[in-house]
């Protein structure tokens, strides 16, 4: 549904994305995830047929961004990273106005038949005679979503939906967004990485404007390596056997510092299971807890992020 | 076409569902009767075509910076509360977006110049004019409106907000306007190009003494669809650079 190859976007001298390959399946959820900066929403807007990228190749739903937008452009719902609302019009004036904007000519019968569908998907009919600029953020969130599905699109763009929202209304959003599985193929950014793993099938983790991972919350921990976090607490100082520690076959990194209680917390990166080597080490100075965990979707992506020098000036 | 329609209608629904579109009108409308009252009539016996005559050299004045407010906003307004995602997101070409937003504020325009019809037909009761002058005064008002208008459209959309807007095409209207000044200073060929170029002078005033001459109505088009095409092209250009 969607292919993107070589996608290039250039804002002057500065470079936001560089050379992005993927594709999407039909009725898939997908997470843009990165930093702020990391080029999420140039790649949003370019599949919208916002923009032009400077190089490469992009198709949604079959038609290329650069030779045909018009068409790019009726098969989308796009919602960006603020609703484009006006605030002196009613919710079901502003719907009606956007429904008509997409699709043209239309019955008035049908038009109040998609627009009481989209009002009634996202739980906005009872808000519907009230004016957009008296709204919530969390309203006027729905409202920006219910703009973008009015029209029946195969694909939707949201560009940080539940950027903004309490709680209550992120629960609420995700299970809207959920609800569109299978029945429009979703690409979303966030920056916030518990929402991606809750909400996605799979996620394209950017950075500095490149792809620096992609796939299913699995596949991507798989590809720690089977890295390891070893905890291990002691009522010593272990100082003395860090070193050693540290020279075992499979560990990575070591860290040793002193908590609240007054007992030593050893915390291990390790690549292989080497508790049994860190208890031998640790006995001397009464080892208290020994645990191990695979390392998670976070650290690989801290592990992604924090390997090149961030960029200044960033746009996107 | 159909979608230029709908951003008209919406456009309209704003300019009279707003106070900004009635404080704009109620304004130009009050200036231009107290101008009428003070000038064009005047404490001396007057011809009627000559008060005519007056009465839209004055109006011509105040549709250009009511068209000035009318179309700073059009383009920039949309930018600043990021609603023209909405357009460049939906399948809408620049041209229907833009010539959709420049009739909505032409058609308000024209409200605003059928209201102030009072002041030429008190006069037209009261003395004797033709209905011809009269026409071709409102003609060449509407020219110089949408004239304005489409420059100021221009502005909005090359700025970022409805303040460097306003600043812009107040700067560029000035400078169209005083083109007639820098004719009578240049020799030629500069004398004849800069007396062409100005917006007002040679071009506006055979309208308001009830003549009509298709150059001047040329012209006037000519800046119009110029000022159209060249916002058509900025938004265009826009896509690529982002």
């Amino acid at each position: 549904m969607i292919t993107v190859r070589g996608l290039a976007k250039y804002y002057g001298a500065y470079q936001a994305i560089e050379a992005l390959d993927f594709s999407i399946s039909r009725g898939e959820i997908v997470g843009l995830l990165g930093l702020n900066g990391a080029g999420k929403s140039t790649v949003l807007k370019i599949l919208g047929a916002f923009l032009v990228p400077s190089a490469g190749y992009a198709e949604v739903a079959g038609c290329s961004i650069a030779d045909n937008p018009q068409a790019v452009r009726r098969a989308i719902g796009f919602l960006p990273d603020s609703p484009p609302l006006y605030h002196e019009m009613s919710v079901d004036a502003y719907l009606a106005y956007v429904l008509r904007l997409k699709v043209g000519r239309l019955s008035r019968a049908e038009l109040e038949r998609q627009r009481d569908e989209a009002l009634d998907r996202t739980a906005l009919t009872a808000e519907r005679h009230r004016t957009l600029g008296e709204l919530s953020h969390g309203f006027a969130q729905r409202v920006g979503i219910a703009q973008a599905i009015i029209h029946k699109p195969p694909v939707l763009i949201l560009d940080e939906p539940i950027n903004g929202l309490d709680p209550v209304q992120i629960v609420e959003m995700r299970d809207l967004i959920l609800s569109f599985r299978h029945e429009h193929t979703v690409i979303l950014s966030s920056h916030i990485l518990s929402e991606i793993t809750r909400t996605c099938d799979r996620i394209l983790i950017l950075d500095q404007g490149q792809l620096v991972a992609q796939g299913a919350e699995a596949e991507l921990a798989k590809s720690m390596r089977g890295d390891k976090k070893i905890t291990a607490t002691t009522a010593q100082d272990p100082q003395a056997a860090v070193a050693t520690i540290k020279k075992l076959n499979g560990v990575d990194a070591v860290a040793c510092q002193q908590n609240a209680r007054g007992e030593y917390e050893l915390t291990l990166q390790a690549t292989a299971d080497v508790r049994s080597q860190v208890a031998q080490q640790l006995v001397a100075y009464e080892l208290l807890a020994l645990s191990t965990a695979e390392a998670g979707l976070e650290a690989l992506f801290m592990q992604l992020v924090s390997a090149a020098p961030r960029r200044t000036g960033e746009q996107a | 076409m159909t979608r230029s329609l709908l951003i008209v209608q919406r456009e309209l629904r704003a300019f009279f569902g707003t106070w900004s579109g009635y404080i704009i009108a109620a304004l130009a409308l009050l200036i231009e009767g107290l101008l009428f009252n003070a000038f064009a009539l005047g404490s001396q016996p007057k011809f009627s075509a000559e008060v005519l005559s007056s009465f839209f050299y004055f109006s011509s004045g105040i549709t250009m910076v009511a068209a000035l407010f009318l179309a700073m906003r059009l383009i920039a307004e949309e930018k600043q509360a990021g609603t023209i995602v909405l357009f460049f997101t939906s399948p809408l070409s620049e041209r229907e977006l833009v010539y959709g937003k420049f009739l909505s504020a032409f058609i308000f325009l024209t409200v605003m110049h059928i209201i102030s019809l009072y002041l030429p037909v008190l006069i037209l009761i009261n003395g004797k004019i033709s209905l011809g002058h009269l026409a071709a005064g409102y003609l060449g008002l509407s020219l110089i409106g949408a004239a304005t208008l489409a420059l100021a459209l221009f502005c909005s959309t090359i700025a970022s907000g409805q303040l460097i807007a306003g600043i812009l095409a107040t700067c560029l209207l000035v400078t169209m306007l005083i083109m007639w000044i820098l004719a009578g200073v240049v020799e030629e060929p500069f004398k004849a190009l800069f007396s062409y170029l100005a917006l007002h002078n040679d071009h506006f005033n055979p309208f308001s003494q009830g003549l009509v001459n298709t150059k001047h109505i040329i012209y006037y088009l000519s800046v119009i669809i110029f000022c159209l095409e060249s916002s058509v092209r900025v938004l265009k250009v826009r896509r690529w650079q982002g």
